[in-house]
Parts: C-alpha cells; sequence; structure tokens
C-alpha cells in the first residue's frame, strides 16, 4: 500500500491575511495629460453614488501566491492519481492542448470582432464541428452550449421547437427518462416546460421495452436516453426503441455523458438517435477544472438543422462566417459563441488522437472496466447487480449492501476509506436504482498497475470492515480534514455561505 | 498502435487482462451492440499525429487571427481584454485545481472549496449582497437564471427587462424563459439612457410581474441614477429587483446591495480570465440574506463548517437539496457542470487587486472613457447621447452621413478596431458605435481612435 499524507495546512481565508496598506497587484496608471484634461474623475459622478468603501483584503503578491498554492496542495485531481468518477470520465488532459491554447491569438481574440480578423478561429471550429459531425454520425452541430446540461437544455427546447412548429406542442407534454438517468436529464426536461415520465429498468438493467411501449403516446415529446447507460450497460435494443418512439411522433435524444465507451464503435446517428449531445469535458479530454468549464455541443439529424441556437459556422468557399439564418431556431444558450477556448482544446485532443486512437480510447476504457469490475466483483460483500454475464462498458456499478448488512459499514464509508490511500472514491449512490452502490469509471488512461492497486485497496478495506469496521467507519484519516459535518453546513441557523456572513455584517432580514 | 496516452496497448497486458476478464477479444466486450449499427469501416478523420505536429496546425490556424497588439481594440459588450497578472496562470494551471472535479468527496478537496467559498466572498463584498454561487456560465445565463428564480420565489410567471439591456443577453433571457415566462419589454429614455420610473410603475401596477431585470451600467454605458427610487416601486408591488451589473464599475459607484437589490448578476471574464474569443466566461450570481430568495438558487455554493468532531474548519457544498442530482425535475436549475476555475480566476484577480487596486481600475477606466468622450465632443459628436454618467463604454452617436459599417470598415486599414456596431438594436440613436477602454489602453491608443473619427468626419 502506497503511504498518503495530503498537506495540511493551517490556511486563513484571504480576508484574515489582510493589513492595510498592502496590495498584491498595481493596475497601470493612466497618463496626467488624461488626468489634467478629465480633471477630478468623481466630479463626473453623482456624488450620492459614489463608493465610500470597499471590504477587499489588502495582501501581497507572495501572500496570495502561498496562499492559494498551499489551497492548491489540499486538492486532489486526474494528475496526483487514479479518480474513477463513474459518467464524469475523468481522464489524463494531456499538457500539450493545455500549451497549444496558451496562445495570445485565442487568448485576447475579442467575440464581437469583425469576422474578417478571426478566420483562424473560425477555421478550427468549422473543422471540429466536421470532425464530431463524422464521430457521432449527425448532419450539423452547434458548439455553443457551455456545459452537458446546457446541451440538453438545448436538445429539450429544439424537440420543444420542434413540436410547437408542427402545432403539436398542445399535445406533447412528456418526456419520458429511464429512471436510471442522470439528475440533469429530468431537470433540463422541466426547464424546458415538459412533465417528465419514469421509465423503469428491466431484469438486465435496460429501458423495459413494454413499459416504454405503456408510457409512448400522443403526449410523447421525446425520450432522453444514456447509450451506454449508467449502469454501464449498452441499451442492445435501442434500433427498437427509436423505431417505438419515432413511431409515436417522438424524437430520441442522446445524453453524451457516456460516449466515451463507444467512439469509432457505434454512433448515435445511426442508432437512430435525433439529438445528441457531447461532453467534451469528458470524452475529449478537456481538464474538468474543479467543476468546470466544461463544453456541450449538440448535433441533429438533417430535418432538425434550422431549430439548433444561432449562429452556426459557416464557409462559403473563400471565407468563415456567422450564419444566423435558422429558420426554426431557439435563439442562443451562451451571450457569445460557447466555451471556445475548451472547443480548441478538444479539436487538438482529436487531431493527435485521429480516429484510430479514438476507436482505442474507447476499447481500452472498455477493457479497464471490465477488468476492474473482475477484479471487485468477486470480493466479499460486494455484488454486481443486473445482466452477470453482460459486459459492461466504460463503467461498472457494484452494489456494497452485502457489505452494508453483514458489517454495518456504507458504501459512503468506504469511498472516504478509499481516500486514505491517494485514491478518489468513484461516484456513490448513483444510479438511484442500485443501492449502497459504486459507480466506477476507471478511463482508458489508468494502467493495468493502476487499476490492480485500486482493487488491491478495495480488498485490504473491505477485510477492515469485517475485522476493524471503525478505522472505516471513521475514514478519512490522511486528507486535510476528517469527515465533515454536512448537516450543519446546510441548517440556516448555522450555515455560513460567505466571509460577511460569517463577520455577521450581513444584515439580518 | 503506440501511445503515449494509453497505457495498456501493449499485446501482453491486453491478453492478460482479457484473460481475468474471460473473453477472447477486445470485440467480445462489445457482443451486446448489434451488428447492423456498428461501425464497418474506420471514422473518416486525420491521422493521429504528434505533438509538435498539432502544435504546428494550430499556431498557423490561430495566426490568421487579428488581435489587440497587432491591432488596438476598443470592444466591449460584457467582455474586456485586459492585462492579467502572472500569478493566475501559475495558480490555475497546477494540477490540483485543473484536474480535479466538482468536489464530491470534500475531505479531498478543502482547496478547491475553500477557492470557491472566497470567490463567493469576494462577490459578495464587491456587491454589497449576502450570498452567491459559485458560477453560472455567463453573464447572459446568469440573467435568465436569476429572472426564473424570480418566478419561483414569487409564484408569478412573467417578468420585466429593460430595453436597454445587451441584444445577446437578452437573447439568451428569451431562450430560457420561452417555455414558462411571458418577457415584457420597458423602454428606455433615449435622452437620459435610463428606463423611465413612470411607465414602470403602471406596467408593474397590475402586481403580475415577478421582476424588473435591469442593466447598469446598461449595454449602452448609461447608469441608473435613480436606483432607490426603482428599488422601492419594484417592491411595492411584490416583485423582485433583478440588476445586472459591471463588477470594476463597484470599485467605484456604491454596490447594489446599497439598493436593495434583491438579485445580482454579472460578467465576471475580465476579473483575471483571457476573454478567448467569448468563452468560458464566469456568470456570477448573488442575492442577500433571505431564505424564500437562497432556497431557489441555481447553482452550487459551498458554506463554511467543521469537521464532525469539531475541531476543524472546513468547506462543503451546501442546500445539495435544490440540484438537480438530488431534486431531479424539481431542481432549481439543470446546472451541473459550471465555470469554477474561472470563478477561482476571479478570486485570485480580486485579492491581488484589493481595496486600492480596484478602486484605482474603477478610477483609471473611468478617467480614458472620460477623455474620448470629451474629445469626441470637441469633434461635436454626442458621446455619449445621453445625460446620465457612463463608465467604461461609450455610446457614439455619428452624423446621419456616417455609417457605423463605414467607420468600422475604414478603421480595420489602420488596425483600428474601433467598437460594436449598434445602430440596428438601438435605433433611437441613429447610426451609433459602442466603445470601450481597458486597462492596456494608453493616451496613444486613445488618440489613435480619436484621430480616426477627425478624419471621418473630415471626409
Amino acid at each position: 500500500m502506497r503511504s498518503f499524507n495530503q498537506a495540511r495546512w493551517e490556511e486563513k481565508l484571504i480576508f484574515e491575511l489582510s493589513k492595510q496598506g498592502r496590495i498584491g497587484y498595481v493596475p497601470a496608471d493612466v497618463e496626467d495629460e488624461i488626468r489634467k484634461e478629465v480633471g477630478n474623475i468623481y466630479d463626473h459622478f453623482p456624488k450620492d453614488l459614489i463608493r465610500k468603501d470597499i471590504n477587499l483584503p489588502e495582501v501581497s503578491q507572495l501572500q496570495v501566491l502561498r496562499h492559494y498554492t498551499r489551497l492548491s496542495q489540499m486538492n486532489y485531481g486526474v494528475d496526483l492519481g487514479t479518480y474513477p468518477l463513474g459518467s464524469c470520465t475523468m481522464k489524463y488532459t494531456p499538457k500539450a492542448v493545455e500549451d497549444i491554447v496558451n496562445d495570445e491569438r485565442l487568448k485576447n481574440l475579442h467575440p464581437l470582432q469583425p469576422v474578417e480578423t478571426v478566420q483562424g478561429v473560425l477555421e478550427i471550429l468549422y473543422e471540429l464541428e466536421q470532425y464530431l459531425k463524422e464521430i457521432t454520425g449527425m448532419d450539423r452541430f452547434s458548439l455553443q452550449p457551455p456545459a452537458g446540461a446546457s446541451g440538453e437544455l438545448t436538445g429539450a427546447l429544439i424537440i420543444r421547437k420542434y413540436h410547437e412548429v408542427n402545432g403539436e406542442l398542445g399535445t406533447r407534454t412528456e418526456i419520458i427518462i429511464p429512471d436510471s438517468a442522470h439528475g440533469t436529464n429530468p431537470a433540463s426536461a422541466r426547464m424546458a416546460g415538459f412533465r417528465v415520465v419514469e421509465v423503469p429498468s428491466d431484469e438486465n438493467g435496460c429501458v423495459d421495452v413494454e413499459a416504454l411501449k405503456s408510457v409512448l403516446s400522443r403526449r410523447t415529446a421525446g425520450l432522453m436516453l444514456t447509450n451506454p447507460n449508467t449502469l454501464g450497460i449498452f441499451e442492445r435494443n435501442i434500433v427498437e426503441i427509436a423505431k417505438m418512439v419515432h413511431e409515436v411522433g417522438g424524437l430520441l435524444y442522446y445524453d453524451g455523458a457516456n460516449f466515451n465507451a463507444i467512439m469509432g464503435i457505434v454512433r448515435p446517428g445511426d442508432m437512430g438517435f435525433d439529438i445528441v449531445h457531447l461532453n467534451l469535458h469528458k470524452t475529449f479530454s478537456t481538464p474538468h477544472g474543479g467543476g468546470g468549464p466544461g463544453a456541450g455541443p449538440v448535433g441533429v439529424k438533417g430535418f432538425l438543422k434550422d431549430f439548433l441556437p444561432v449562429p452556426l459556422i459557416d464557409f462559403d468557399g473563400e471565407k468563415y462566417y456567422f450564419n444566423y439564418k435558422l429558420k426554426h431556431s431557439i435563439g442562443k444558450v451562451h451571450t457569445f459563441f460557447g466555451n471556445v477556448a475548451v472547443l480548441v482544446k478538444a479539436y487538438a485532443f482529436i487531431r493527435l488522437m485521429g480516429g484510430e486512437g479514438l476507436r482505442k480510447i474507447s476499447e481500452i476504457a472498455v477493457l479497464n472496466a471490465n477488468y476492474l469490475m473482475k477484479k471487485l466483483e468477486k470480493l466479499r460483500g460486494i455484488e454486481l447487480p443486473y445482466a452477470k454475464d453482460t459486459p459492461r462498458k466504460h463503467e461498472f456499478v457494484i452494489s456494497l449492501e452485502k457489505l452494508k448488512k453483514e458489517t454495518g459499514v456504507a458504501a459512503l464509508d468506504v469511498a472516504k476509506r478509499l481516500l486514505d490511500f491517494g485514491i478518489h472514491a468513484p461516484t456513490i449512490y448513483f444510479p438511484l436504482i442500485v443501492p449502497e452502490c459504486f459507480m466506477i469509471e476507471p478511463t482508458e488512461t489508468e494502467s493495468k498497475e493502476e487499476l490492480d492497486y485500486y482493487a488491491e485497496v478495495m480488498e485490504k478495506i473491505i477485510s477492515e470492515c469485517y475485522s476493524d469496521p471503525q478505522i472505516v467507519l471513521n475514514a478519512p484519516h490522511n486528507t486535510c480534514v476528517g469527515r465533515i459535518d454536512e448537516a450543519k453546513a446546510s441548517r440556516p441557523a448555522t450555515m455560513i455561505p460567505s466571509y460577511k456572513w460569517l463577520t455577521k455584517k450581513a444584515s439580518n432580514r | 498502435m503506440i501511445s503515449w496516452y494509453i497505457p495498456n496497448l501493449d499485446e501482453d497486458t491486453i491478453k492478460e487482462m482479457l484473460r481475468t476478464i474471460g473473453v477472447q477479444s477486445i470485440d467480445d466486450l462489445f457482443v451486446d451492440v448489434s451488428e447492423d449499427i456498428k461501425v464497418k469501416k474506420p471514422l473518416n478523420l486525420p491521422e493521429p499525429l504528434s505533438e509538435s505536429q498539432v502544435k504546428k496546425i494550430v499556431r498557423e490556424k490561430l495566426a490568421k487571427n487579428k488581435v489587440h497588439g497587432e491591432y488596438r481594440v476598443f470592444l466591449g459588450g460584457g467582455i474586456y481584454i485586459h492585462d492579467i497578472p502572472s500569478v493566475i496562470s501559475h495558480i490555475i494551471s497546477r494540477g490540483e485545481f485543473l484536474t480535479a472535479y466538482t468536489p464530491y468527496q470534500p475531505e479531498v478537496s478543502q482547496g478547491i472549496l475553500r477557492s470557491l467559498f472566497e470567490y463567493q466572498s469576494l462577490v459578495c463584498e464587491l456587491t454589497g449582497m449576502d450570498v452567491a454561487n459559485c458560477s453560472m456560465y455567463d453573464y447572459g445565463t446568469a440573467a435568465a437564471e436569476a429572472i426564473l428564480m424570480s418566478c419561483r420565489v414569487t409564484r408569478r410567471n412573467s417578468a420585466i427587462i429593460a430595453s436597454n439591456i445587451s441584444p445577446w443577453r437578452k437573447s439568451v433571457i428569451m431562450t430560457y424563459t420561452a417555455p414558462k415566462v411571458s418577457i415584457k419589454e420597458l423602454n428606455f429614455n433615449p435622452r437620459t439612457g435610463c428606463i423611465d420610473k413612470h411607465e414602470l410603475e403602471s406596467l408593474l401596477s397590475n402586481g403580475e410581474y415577478s421582476c424588473l431585470y435591469l442593466e447598469s451600467p446598461s449595454f449602452i454605458g448609461s447608469i441608473e441614477t435613480n436606483l432607490n427610487e426603482i428599488s422601492e416601486i419594484v417592491h411595492k408591488y411584490g416583485s423582485l429587483l433583478v440588476l445586472g451589473t459591471d463588477l470594476i464599475s463597484l470599485g467605484l459607484l456604491k454596490p447594489p446591495g446599497d439598493f436593495d437589490v434583491d438579485i445580482v448578476v454579472s460578467e465576471g471574464q475580465y476579473l483575471g480570465n483571457p476573454p478567448n474569443f467569448g468563452g468560458p466566461c464566469l456568470g456570477v450570481l448573488a442575492t442577500k440574506r433571505d431564505m424564500r430568495l437562497i432556497r431557489q438558487m441555481p447553482g452550487r455554493i459551498v458554506g463554511m463548517t467543521t469537521t464532525k468532531d469539531g475541531k476543524s474548519v472546513a468547506f462543503v457544498n451546501i442546500l445539495q437539496t435544490r440540484e438537480q442530482h438530488i431534486k431531479r425535475e424539481n431542481a432549481t436549475s439543470n446546472i451541473c457542470t459550471n465555470e469554477a476555475l474561472t470563478a477561482v480566476t476571479a478570486a485570485i484577480y480580486l485579492s491581488l487587486l484589493g481595496k486600492q487596486g480596484l478602486k484605482k481600475l474603477a478610477e483609471n477606466l473611468a478617467y480614458k472613457s472620460h477623455y474620448l468622450a470629451g474629445n469626441l465632443r470637441k469633434l461635436g459628436l454626442e458621446s455619449p447621447p445621453y445625460t446620465s454618467p457612463f463608465f467604461r463604454d461609450l455610446l457614439i452617436k455619428l452624423p446621419d452621413h456616417l455609417s457605423a459599417d463605414t467607420a468600422i470598415k475604414t478603421g480595420l486599414d489602420k488596425k483600428l478596431i474601433i467598437g460594436i456596431n449598434v445602430s440596428e438594436y438601438f435605433p433611437a440613436y441613429g447610426n451609433s458605435i459602442l466603445s470601450s477602454v481597458y486597462d492596456i489602453h494608453t493616451k496613444e491608443d486613445l488618440d489613435s481612435l480619436i484621430s480616426h473619427f477627425r478624419e471621418l468626419l473630415r471626409r
């Protein structure tokens, strides 16, 4: 076992480091001629609008640098070790790609510049769209949605607009979503004004086709599906499902969160999906940044291309331009053109990998997941729910319910104990249909040795659960803080959402 | 195939892993994918390239862009090209921040949680609000979500937006609100550049609107001088006041919190993040100490607490029962991945500048915009063509015979990107251009813009 101890700096809040008169960066001065000509700048504003004081910290540059460097040491990322969060695809994000976007001619580009001055970036975005079309089997992409959930909302709004144009919005009020779906699916459908109808999974962990039949109707606006689903199981009836949804006049939406499993092997467009979103920060390896930014481009089949957000990027044979002429466009979902720096990173990643590399990514991601699953499913107290003989794709779900019954140690406790060994916990308690579950996505960039280590640690923790459960129940021990009082954190009487609140300067209402 | 990216590619490793799994080949792992939908031939994509080749390709493509430095750019509209202290890139490129995800395991993620708590706290100090979330996608989506939030709080399904807001933000608002909320536009008075409070009151008096969404400074640069009265009117009818603002302007101007604003939204790109052709941005959203409002906030919020043993201070995502992973279709928003790293950037930027730096930056921008305005007025241009004060965005009304397009196109020949053509969005001002100043603009830069207008007017 590797010994691991996360840094524990007793770091104050940046506000508490403040000392009057200090500064970490001095903005450039304006020239005296400007001052002279303008006079006192405060004379140009009404007196009662002028701010008296502002409570920002006063700290030196080195203090700021040390403060945030110390905080970084109290954080964990893929660069430090295995981070197998299911459905999050926490894989290695190549440093070359970071260097590639560190280019003044991208960074300093303003989104409202005349189109003739931004041909380079438009060329990259245009080519990226062509690649995404080929990879997914769709006909047009909008690169605008800045995250997966934004892509889902975009897709749901396209479904809405499509039925509106067909004069059917009044009746098509329902979006069907499997019970294994990501929480963003129902939330996005509801934001788009739909009623959410849940369809159960069958004993194989796939959408229950009979149950689906019974909820499909003239009220169906669409079905949102992740394939492979959150159990890591490929929806083998997808062609039939697509046919059923289309027969009642609904549209089929592909949630691309799990796309890392199937690149170059099978395409959503060929499965019968009408709308697709991809999470570039997952499949195309742009860094997750502690929660974002990401990018969630949306692709559609030809009959829906006029519904995409404006503008699209087109090429007239000589120059690239923004196309705002989309008859049924849902409008804009981002103030400008989406998270362009993230899009350029994904472009660079695709060029590094090529078509062959993308297929290998999916093959090995699936190999790694099945390998780790085999090693974990035989451990005491662990069960594999659903279709035992079906290979999983890029991720798999195991249940620790038996372990909990036998030892009193819950999935949460085991997750916390994993942290003590310098590895990150998987996604826990999701999907909701499996009790006490771990959802594990190792990704293609973990070596066999790392996977073996993960399995070895799991084996050790499980033996602790049976022999010395307290050590697991009280975990983690080696992280910068121990188990956190989350209930206190969210109770209105005790919650502290800002420094201002803490210092009781906030007025009580 | 040989790969620096995928470690398990050698035949022996693959064989051994397949043996453990109990299958013959990788293809066997895809037996459940029906043959007739499988991809038959390799994807039609370019060949894999080396690091140096891809660097060269992207560099050569990006070289076709014209950027500030080679050109002099005066574009604003919410995105600004500012100097970025070097400290920032050195911190945020640290893998512990860059390659982490949402802190689902807070014990091992205190660094990002604390940084985001500090971001939220800095936003609260800046805006005079009490609670901020830890980021939305951008200003436009923050404004849209604030309107949806107002509807939930007031249980009303219509909202008023001022007509002097950004046309692009308006477009995002219309997209987000289309399914559930009807939007009424409140005209602004071209003479003042601001909304008319009597017209506002007559609209509100039916008691049906959830909120007024107003921007100050507005897209055209005008600063609302009657916020106290507007706030009173809005609240009199049980509506909420949602204010979009320019965070740097708050180094000089009274914060929204002083006017009893209910929700503040803004853009945080210019707090240490490069423009990157408009994204990633940083959507700022903050509200006041009122659980009725806080419970309806979209997005993640980090809170300060202690460890269970009470011995150490610790940070964790709070009020998660608002969020999609728990509440599903009843969540306050669908947002999951946000703009965390740009929020950390903003926290570092604001910490570096601090009290004095932000004030100085705000003053400097105002000096430059007023220098520009004064000199353009000497040329006979109405800049700005309204009476209210302005901050760093300057609306310039051109004479009828001079189109904004001509002014912009001829500027390009002199390597000037002079501003945004806003004529079609604000016809009340005829031919008009919105020019903005940056911290990196010198007097020489501003003088080159002034000379450009001088020459145009001479023609």
